[in-house]
């Protein structure tokens, strides 16, 4: 398999329970699941919330956040960029941080979300700077 | 129920290996096993309860029972990764008092140095299966990157600096210096932690632990075996365990669960950190020691960088001597998991029997505290509490 260390993003395996976020990733949309009990966002996402076990609806998230922390990978063919990123709804999110200098990152910035094929053409979420 | 008092530690054994290319995985298990038992003074036939994680190959202890000839009646293979040994002494503990088994053996083997393995560098492979897997393999987690990102948040939030990270580092080498075994024995200094290369952002090369082929293996058993054996009795006074996720997207690097584990080892052994005399501290990276001495209460939150600086860790320099056989960030980190070789130094301590140069005086009482899996994400916590009987 290839790595984002060797440039090549690797595949994620979709399943019956999280398929429509990759079909949204593919739309350009980045969705999260919302509790019909307690009202929370929460990520990854889950069929049950994890907070209490409500049922969930998908969400289309607004794609914009904060970085909460990252670090840039210097010890790979590709050095690259991964962070959390704390979304305006609440979760954070592992992430690229990409389109960007990479010595300029900082936590607490503002970035929003783009998408970006994977080694089999399916779209994945990551982020650039929203300024 | 509490274990306080329930079990004793009467064997250990560390593999001088580094480096075992001639060696099989299942043969190493073999020779801890055998290792432990002739420190204790005990036989194979004495064991009753088994302990292994996932570095032992096979179906839980399935395969390593039968290759080791042993017939327990007790068997447990959690694995919370590299804290996975210290929690096996507490549920050891647990089984001994429960009347589940009397003489425990703990295993721990592995041959990363051998397999050439990034340990650190390369994203491992996940099952797909795996809920975590198809939402964060696509950015290249590595362990590297996943410790770098608890580093650069606590540099933010708390203002710490790489050269207060190096200390660790310093300290570690300083002690890795009197022991023959360990794979680095040059004492280095914080410049020389600063100036290695970046691996990732902010953690540099001698931020990083060693890779070794190795492992080691222990020997619990009721106190009043332990007692009549040859080795001076080492008991264990409290433990805890925890562990920690994303919480569903609360994400916050600001702490490890070595905030619960420590809470609750402390509050059984009815102990305070000022009591402790040494400590062993899982230490894959500098920053992993330094978030569990914060979270143990060495110190307050976000004050770790200053109480590592200027030697605080050095045995005979400083107030809190840490990893006197140089640890995994000198010495050793077999199979990629550094659990158990943190009981070992501190039965040593405990026992007397470390280095004579860093050897802690009057040294009754020690903690030893480690995580497994990823800071960065999920992970498992332990803390034990033993004393000097
Ligand atoms: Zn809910």
């Amino acid at each position: 398999m290839m790595s984002a260390t060797q440039g090549k993003i690797a595949a994620p395996v979709p399943n019956v329970e999280t398929q429509a976020y990759w079909d949204g990733a593919n739309a350009g949309k980045l969705l999260l699941k919302k509790c019909r009990s307690c009202g929370q966002h929460h990520f990854y996402p889950r069929a049950l919330c994890p907070f209490c076990y409500g049922e969930t609806d998908w969400v289309e998230a607004k794609g914009t956040g904060e970085i909460y922390s990252f670090s840039v990978m210097r010890r790979a063919q590709v050095p690259y960029a991964i962070a959390w990123v704390s979304l305006a709804e609440g979760p954070a999110i592992m992430t690229n941080i990409v389109n960007c200098d990479f010595d300029k990152i900082r936590i607490g910035q503002r970035v929003k979300v783009t998408f970006v094929p994977a080694e089999n053409g399916q779209r994945v979420q990551m982020f650039e700077p929203a300024d | 129920m509490s274990i306080r008092g329930a079990a004793s530690i009467a064997g250990i054994f560390e593999h001088p290996t580094r480096h075992a290319p001639d060696k099989s995985l299942a043969q190493l298990h073999a020779e801890m096993a055998k290792g432990a038992l002739e420190d204790a003074g005990l036989s194979k036939d004495d064991i009753d309860g088994y302990f292994c994680a996932g570095d032992a190959p096979g179906l839980g202890a399935l395969s390593m029972v039968d290759y080791l000839g042993l017939k327990p009646r007790h068997v447990d293979s959690t694995d919370t990764g590299g804290s996975s040994y210290l929690l096996h002494v507490s549920h050891a503990a647990q089984a001994i008092a429960a009347g589940k088994c009397d003489v425990a053996l703990i295993t721990l083997a592995g041959k990363p140095r051998s397999d050439g393995m990034a340990t650190g560098t390369a994203p491992r492979i996940v099952a797909p299966t795996v809920p975590d897997a198809q939402f964060e393999q696509p950015y290249a987690p590595t362990i590297a990157n996943m410790y770098a990102m608890v580093a650069m948040r606590h540099m933010h939030e708390f203002g710490t600096t790489s050269e207060q990270l190096a200390w660790i580092k310093v300290a570690a080498s300083h002690h890795a210096q009197h022991n023959p075994h360990a794979l680095m024995r040059n004492v280095v200094t914080v410049e020389e932690v600063v100036n290695s290369p970046l691996v990732a952002d902010p953690l540099h090369r001698l931020d990083c632990c060693v890779i070794t082929d190795g492992g080691g293996a222990i020997i619990v058993t009721r106190p009043e075996i332990a007692k009549g054996l040859k080795k001076p009795v080492v008991n264990v006074r409290g433990a805890g365990e925890a562990p920690k996720h994303t919480d569903g997207g609360k994400v916050d690097l600001s702490y490890c669960g070595v905030r619960f584990s420590g809470r609750d080892a402390f509050a059984e052994a009815g102990v305070a950190p000022s009591d402790i005399k040494y400590v062993s501290i899982y230490d894959s990276f500098t920053i992993t020691v330094l978030m569990q001495l914060e979270d143990l209460g060495f110190c307050k939150k976000g004050e770790g960088g200053k109480f590592v600086s200027d030697g605080n860790l050095i045995s005979g320099v400083g107030k809190l001597p840490f990893n006197t056989d140089g640890g995994g960030l000198c010495s050793n980190h077999p199979a990629n998991r550094g659990g158990l070789t943190k009981v070992l130094e501190a039965v040593r301590q405990l026992r007397g029997e470390a280095h004579p140069a860093v050897q802690v005086k009057n040294c009754d009482l020690a903690l030893a505290s480690g995580t497994g899996g990823s800071l960065g994400t999920r992970h498992g916590a332990a803390t034990l509490i033993l004393e000097r009987a």
